[in-house]
């Protein structure tokens, strides 16, 4: 057990520091484009290189790179330049609103790929398998934006049930909770079309063992055989992957949120990018690529709780 | 009183995109409460699919499309699903071949045993769990509480069987099906678990429907046999009638291509039975057997269906339309001399390899992966010597050692420590990329699996020009040519050439696999176990093979096996390994003759033999072989020998006994004492 | 286990069982077994090669030039007997910019798909052959880069870079390569153990040799399977690029971009919109379709 979450944080840290610094070096290697960014483009070259010197960016890469590091680590990721804001403000401002999406999203996406998954994995090519994986290839082949504009022509353009846009704001007499409807429904339906695929051929991989055979020939009724016999063995390998959403629940919403104009983590990520806010880009980056550490924790825990065989 | 199993007339159909094809084809037999029925038959002959059918458990797309199966006299095909479930696991139940993927890999043994009692109308669970614990007791497994709490891949395979067997004795069935449940189990180990069944069945009166392709195995357990056909019943009866009086020609054929242990090494050829089964003799109305078959006659077999008719012995039939010429034919034959086959003397057969304490061990665990760090001891000591045209045999069960001896000598994996000279080179210390070419070129090998032994993506003729262009240095058209010249000294039809691995059959793609191995002109030839994933009468065929191109070629043959009737039929020397070590060495005459090592006893009073009035074996063999991660420090086979001396075996090395020049036993016991009866 | 510490990255559970049926046919088989047995790759295949027909017609077949505005047009922008589906909120025909459209994404998606097919591929063979230290880096490697975000990745690399079809084509390579190096290291790990690669070896072939043609075809089946997920997947990116103003830059037609400009009038003139989304839509589903019945008769046979 100690020698597994040994190697974990041994894993996450290396991993951790290879993309934060990956990510510094790609944008504060040349400082003088981080000076132009903050003085503007009609500074002069000595105005820049007294700037430079001021915040001390003529100094060499790696001690900038670790200075920041350490701030980081204190929480304080500096000044963004677009929110004008300290960027740990915006960052959990943020990310509480992406975190409210993908928590909905998540207990959502989860049983009803589950359910689907097994419904259609558990007797190969019948008709309920046919639909459903019809039905979860057409739903992950659909782009979260063009399903985002499908929806948005069905539900607010021809229905006027829900809310075009969702601020997170009531002023526009749509209750907060009605703004979620949409996004989340695009986000579930995207991605559970994904994992009810993954999640069936896990099944019927498992529904092809002998020991399912051995399960029925006891005298045992099909449901039971499903529910006792195939389902835990069926989640194993998808197991990690179902953890994995997590990633993109927290980190791949910005189309989501870009159609919806959702106040997110990712609509936060693309303004940055758009407007090298370089601050900005780090924090968040290495908070998304912390997440993915997590989830990958966690998925080698739960992986390892399933699956008996998998000793620590 | 009814008949526990009974199938009328059973066909057995299977359909897919290309068409339907008739699996199971007129198929009757019964089951009396408390008999036993052997069905054998190659792979493809149908056997396996009727003992689903007999479960009402066919796959998709197949079905039963005429006659009828009765358990306890009811058809099965009315009953509807409660009923069946009620008769499932309860009244007929099933123990499988590979008992590792029978067993639920996440679920206690002990849930998965308790679960049986439960669905069967037992409440108390406690009273399952005891019940549980006692079967567990029953089928000799040690310390049965605690087995109840683990999960199958913490067993052996053994073990594992053992449990697949308790979990269908739970509900004390009326009938056991067991599907080759000893295949793939390591000798010793398949003669406890028949040992097992024998005294359940005497125990509890259980009827069995006993599936397999080892006559051998069939023999021991047997009071009827079936012999399957391409789908179709060619003979039954009883066991001894079959076997003492075979009456149809391919039940003949069978029992004439099995090596036999009793048999010495120069004892003639075996006889394999001519061609191999093709899917449209299947569809055939007359004799399936046909176009195989030296006896046939189109007129009498192949015109109209031939009906089952009775035999010599009694209660036997066969479905031969020629009984009496077969029976003439046969008498005839065994009366005729055998054509000994001679092994000349020492002069014309010097010693091609000389391998002096050998060893290999490799680290495991520890590292990135984590795991307990430790050294796995492959091999220990080994010496032992080949002969050019010589066969040297090593056999052992699996984890012996023998596979790793095969790698460190073709240069897959360098060995630890020792020598193993040929010529000039010592191949122990000289991996494959440090080879010279031409030493490649001396060195070759013919592997297990015929499905991965040559590249599906390419041709044979890949397989069999590539040698030629990289040891012989041939060029293209000369490969090209001299391709062709090989597959006809492993009679393969030049046309051969073009086809891809799948369109050949298992013993075709072992031709092939020889004529690879042959092709650079090699002097060492390695065949890891060539035949034992062969059905019998394809194996004949390659062995005889095997024997002329080494007659022809003069070359060193290491013959890997765990078949000691095969080891019997072509070994001229012999070397039997325990764990990595060498316990009995000598020319093959000696070691298949008292006194014996007590582990080559064990293993010869093994192996079955396809007589059903062969003596039940004295020595069987508990626990399994040890990890090979623990220190040795005595014999490697002192925790499971019968004759073990305690407090000398377990921490003494074993002296080696001499019985005759050149023949090694490494044991405590002194000559005088040494096993010298089975 | 070792394999389970890799396991970041949206990645199918490779299914090696199928390697050794699957490649017993050539590339061609299998696609034409895929397209005559299973009807939903059939008609993932129709979807595709309407597409492509549309492609590569375009300069013939679209009635517009893809840029030229029709003022005109700008008075009812919705589909008429001149423009059959309609024009753009600048007032340029709907379906020559579809036709065009579907041009850059075919030309994109594939090269960037094969690209990244290659370099996966390649690392992937060394990585399972070799294994050792050059696995573990390679995995390693991989693993950083499947632990960033994907779009948060796209999202700093092109708008660093600058978003060019060149560009695009090599984030989604490098992006894409680990994934399908894992792939191929699955089956090089399967396969590597098997007999005739030992036999390859004992008859002193070179590892290039080994690699290529021992190994390699024999990753055929879960490769082409793959190359039109991955497709799919990335017609998909480059829609999303598009639509979030990274994508290749303005005015030559591209469908993500067309979805951004025109979604702000969605009450007004919803056609704008849905007609782009409908088209990389379909285009998708046929992809998937594709590879899903390819998969399903390399299995059955």
């Amino acid at each position: 057990m100690a020698r597994f979450w040994a190697k974990q944080l041994a894993n996450m840290a290396i991993t951790l520091f290879a993309v934060s610094f990956l990510v510094f070096v790609l944008n504060e290697l040349s400082p003088g484009d981080v000076v132009r960014k903050i003085i503007g483009p009609y500074a002069t070259q000595d105005q820049v290189e007294r700037v430079t010197q001021q915040m001390g960016l003529d100094r060499p890469v790696l001690v900038r790179y670790f200075e920041w590091m350490g701030n980081a680590l204190r929480g304080d990721f500096g000044q963004s330049l677009i929110y004008k804001r300290p960027v740990a403000e915006v960052l959990w401002d943020r990310l509480g609103n992406t975190l409210l999406l993908a928590g909905v999203c998540f207990a959502i996406i989860v049983p009803f790929s589950v359910f689907l998954g097994v419904l259609a994995g558990m007797r190969e090519r019948s008709w309920i398998d046919r639909s459903v994986s019809v039905f979860s290839s057409v739903c992950a082949s659909i782009p979260e934006f063009a399903m985002g504009v499908f929806l948005l022509a069905i539900f607010v353009v021809g229905l006027g049930w829900l809310p075009g846009a969702s601020p997170l704001r009531s002023g526009d007499g749509w209750p907060i909770w009605t703004q979620l409807v949409l996004p989340a429904m695009v986000v579930v339906l995207y991605d559970s079309g994904y994992l009810i695929a993954m999640i069936r051929t896990s099944m019927v991989e498992v529904m092809r063992q002998p020991f399912i055979r051995t399960a029925v020939l006891k005298g045992m009724d099909f449901k039971s055989v499903v529910l006792r016999h195939a389902l835990r063995n069926a989640l194993i390998a998808p197991f990690t992957v179902i953890l994995l959403q997590i990633n993109y629940l927290v980190a791949g919403l910005v189309v989501v949120e870009m159609v919806f104009a959702y106040p997110g983590f990712g609509r936060m990520m693309l303004e940055a990018a758009l407007a090298k806010d370089i601050a900005v880009i780090e924090a968040g980056t290495l908070v998304a690529v912390f997440v993915t550490m997590m989830t990958q924790i966690v998925g080698d825990l739960g992986y390892r709780a399933l699956d008996p065989r998998i000793r620590l | 009183m009814t008949d526990v199993l009974r199938l009328e007339n059973v066909s057995i159909e299977y359909t897919n995109r290309k068409g339907t094809m008739r699996i199971v084809d007129d198929v009757s037999f019964h089951i009396a409460p408390g008999e036993a029925l052997g069905l054998v038959g190659e792979s493809g002959c149908g056997k396996s699919t009727l003992a689903l059918a007999a479960m009402r458990y066919l796959p998709r797309g197949m079905r039963v499309s005429k006659g009828r199966i009765l358990f306890d006299g009811a058809d099965l095909a009315t009953l509807d699903d409660a009923a069946l479930r009620r008769i499932r696991g309860n009244r007929v139940a099933m123990v499988y071949q590979d008992p590792m993927s029978s067993l639920n890999p996440v679920i206690t043994i002990g849930r998965q045993l308790v679960e049986v009692p439960l669905l069967h109308g037992e409440t108390d669970a406690r009273k399952a769990h005891e019940r549980a614990v006692r079967m567990l007791h029953e089928v000799r497994l040690p310390d049965p509480e605690r087995m109840m709490t683990r999960y199958p891949h913490e067993l052996s395979g053994g073990q594992q069987q053992r449990v697949v067997i308790a979990m269908a004795l739970m509900a004390e069935p009326a009938l056991l099906i067991m599907d080759e449940p000893t295949t793939g189990l390591d000798v010793t180990i398949e003669a406890a678990i028949l040992d097992l069944v024998r005294e359940l069945r005497r125990r509890f009166g259980t009827a069995i429907l006993f599936i397999s392709h080892n006559l051998g195995t069939v023999a021991r357990i047997c009071d009827k046999i079936g012999v399957l056909y391409a789908g179709r019943l060619v003979e039954t009866g009883p066991i001894r009638s079959v076997f003492g009086t075979p009456a149809h020609p391919y039940t003949n054929g069978l029992l004439a291509a099995l090596p036999r242990i009793e048999a010495g090494r120069t004892a003639a050829p075996l006889r394999p039975i001519a061609g191999t089964l093709q899917a449209a003799d299947r569809a055939r109305t007359g004799c399936a057997f046909a176009p195989r078959c030296s006896f046939a006659v189109p007129a009498l077999c192949e015109a109209a269906p031939v009906p089952l008719v009775p035999a010599d012995g009694a209660g036997q039939l066969a479905r031969c339309a020629r009984l009496d010429v077969v029976a003439a034919a046969v008498r005839g034959e065994r009366h005729a001399a055998h054509g000994a086959r001679l092994a000349g003397d020492e002069a014309d057969a010097p010693v091609l390899l000389s391998v002096r304490d050998l060893s290999k061990r490799y680290p495991v665990g520890g590292g990135l992966s984590g795991g307990v760090k430790g050294e796995v001891r492959a091999l220990t000591d080994v010496t032992l010597e080949a002969r050019a045209r010589r066969t040297l045999a090593i056999v052992g069960e699996s984890g012996s050692g023998k596979s790793t001896l095969a790698k460190v000598l073709s240069g897959l994996t360098e060995a630890s420590a020792g020598e193993a000279r040929l010529g000039d080179f010592d191949l122990g210390a000289t991996g494959i990329d440090k080879r010279p070419q031409d030493l490649k070129r001396r060195i070759q090998m013919v592997f297990q699996n015929p499905d991965s032994t040559l590249n599906p993506s390419h041709t044979v003729e890949h397989a069999v020009m590539r040698p030629l262009r990289l040891l012989r240095g041939l060029s293209r058209s000369a490969a090209k040519a001299e391709a062709a010249r090989l597959l006809e000294k492993v009679r393969l039809p030049a046309e051969m050439l073009r086809r891809m691995p799948h369109q050949l059959s298992g013993g075709q793609r072992q031709r092939v696999a020889l004529a690879r191995a042959f092709a650079g002109d090699p002097q060492l030839v390695l065949a890891d176990e060539p035949v034992s994933a062969l059905d019998v009468s394809v194996q004949a065929a390659i062995v005889n093979l095997l024997a002329d191109l080494q007659a022809a070629s003069g070359i060193a043959l290491v013959l890997i096996s765990h078949d000691l009737a095969l080891v019997r039929h072509m070994a001229d020397t012999v070397a039997v390994m325990y764990l990595g070590r060498i316990v009995e060495y000598g020319p093959a005459d000696a070691v298949f003759a008292p006194p014996w090592h007590p582990y080559t006893a064990a293993l010869l009073a093994a192996v079955p033999r396809p007589d059903p009035d062969a003596p039940e074996p004295s020595i069987i063999l508990a626990g399994s072989m040890p990890s090979p991660l623990e220190e040795m420090k005595g014999c490697p086979f002192a925790s499971r020998c019968p004759r073990r001396i305690d407090g000398l075996c377990d921490t003494t090395p074993p002296p080696v006994r001499t019985p005759a020049a050149g023949h090694d036993i490494a044991c405590h016991l002194d000559l005088d004492t040494l096993p010298a009866t089975l | 286990m070792s394999e389970t510490g890799h396991t970041a990255g949206q990645v199918a559970p490779v299914d090696t069982g199928a390697v050794g049926r699957v490649a017993t046919t050539s590339v061609g088989r299998l696609l034409w077994n895929g397209l005559t047995i299973s009807p939903i790759a059939t008609l993932g295949g129709g979807i595709i090669v309407f597409w492509a027909l549309m492609a590569v017609l375009a300069p013939v077949l679209a009635p517009y030039p893809p840029n030229q505005m029709d003022p005109m047009a700008l008075v009812d922008p919705f589909p008429s007997a001149t423009h059959w589906l309609g024009t753009d909120q600048l007032g340029r025909d709907m379906l020559s910019r579809i036709m065009w459209g579907a041009r850059t994404v075919l030309i994109v998606a594939p090269v960037a798909v094969l690209g990244a097919a290659i370099i996966g591929t390649l690392l992937g063979l060394l990585s399972g052959y070799r294994g050792g230290i050059v696995d573990t880096i390679v995995m390693r490697v991989g693993d950083v880069l499947l632990a960033f975000p994907q779009i948060i990745l796209y999202l700093i690399i092109l708008a660093k870079f600058g978003a060019s079809a060149f560009n695009i084509i090599l984030v989604i390579a490098v992006t894409k390569a680990p994934i399908i190096a894992r792939i191929v290291r699955a089956v090089t790990l399967d396969v590597k153990n098997r007999d005739y690669v030992a036999a390859a070896r004992m008859r002193g072939e070179s590892t290039l040799h080994i690699l290529l043609v021992e190994i390699l075809p024999n990753a055929r089946g879960p490769l082409i399977v793959d190359f039109f997920l991955r497709l799919g997947y990335t017609t998909i990116a480059i829609g999303v690029l598009g639509f979030l103003g990274i994508g290749l830059p303005p005015p030559d037609p591209d469908w993500g971009g067309m979805i951004k400009e025109s979604y702000g009038l969605i009450f007004v003139y919803p056609h704008m919109t849905l007609i782009p989304a409908a088209a990389v839509s379909s285009l998708v589903v046929g992809f998937n379709f594709l590879a899903t019945g390819l998969r399903e008769a390399a299995l059955d046979d």
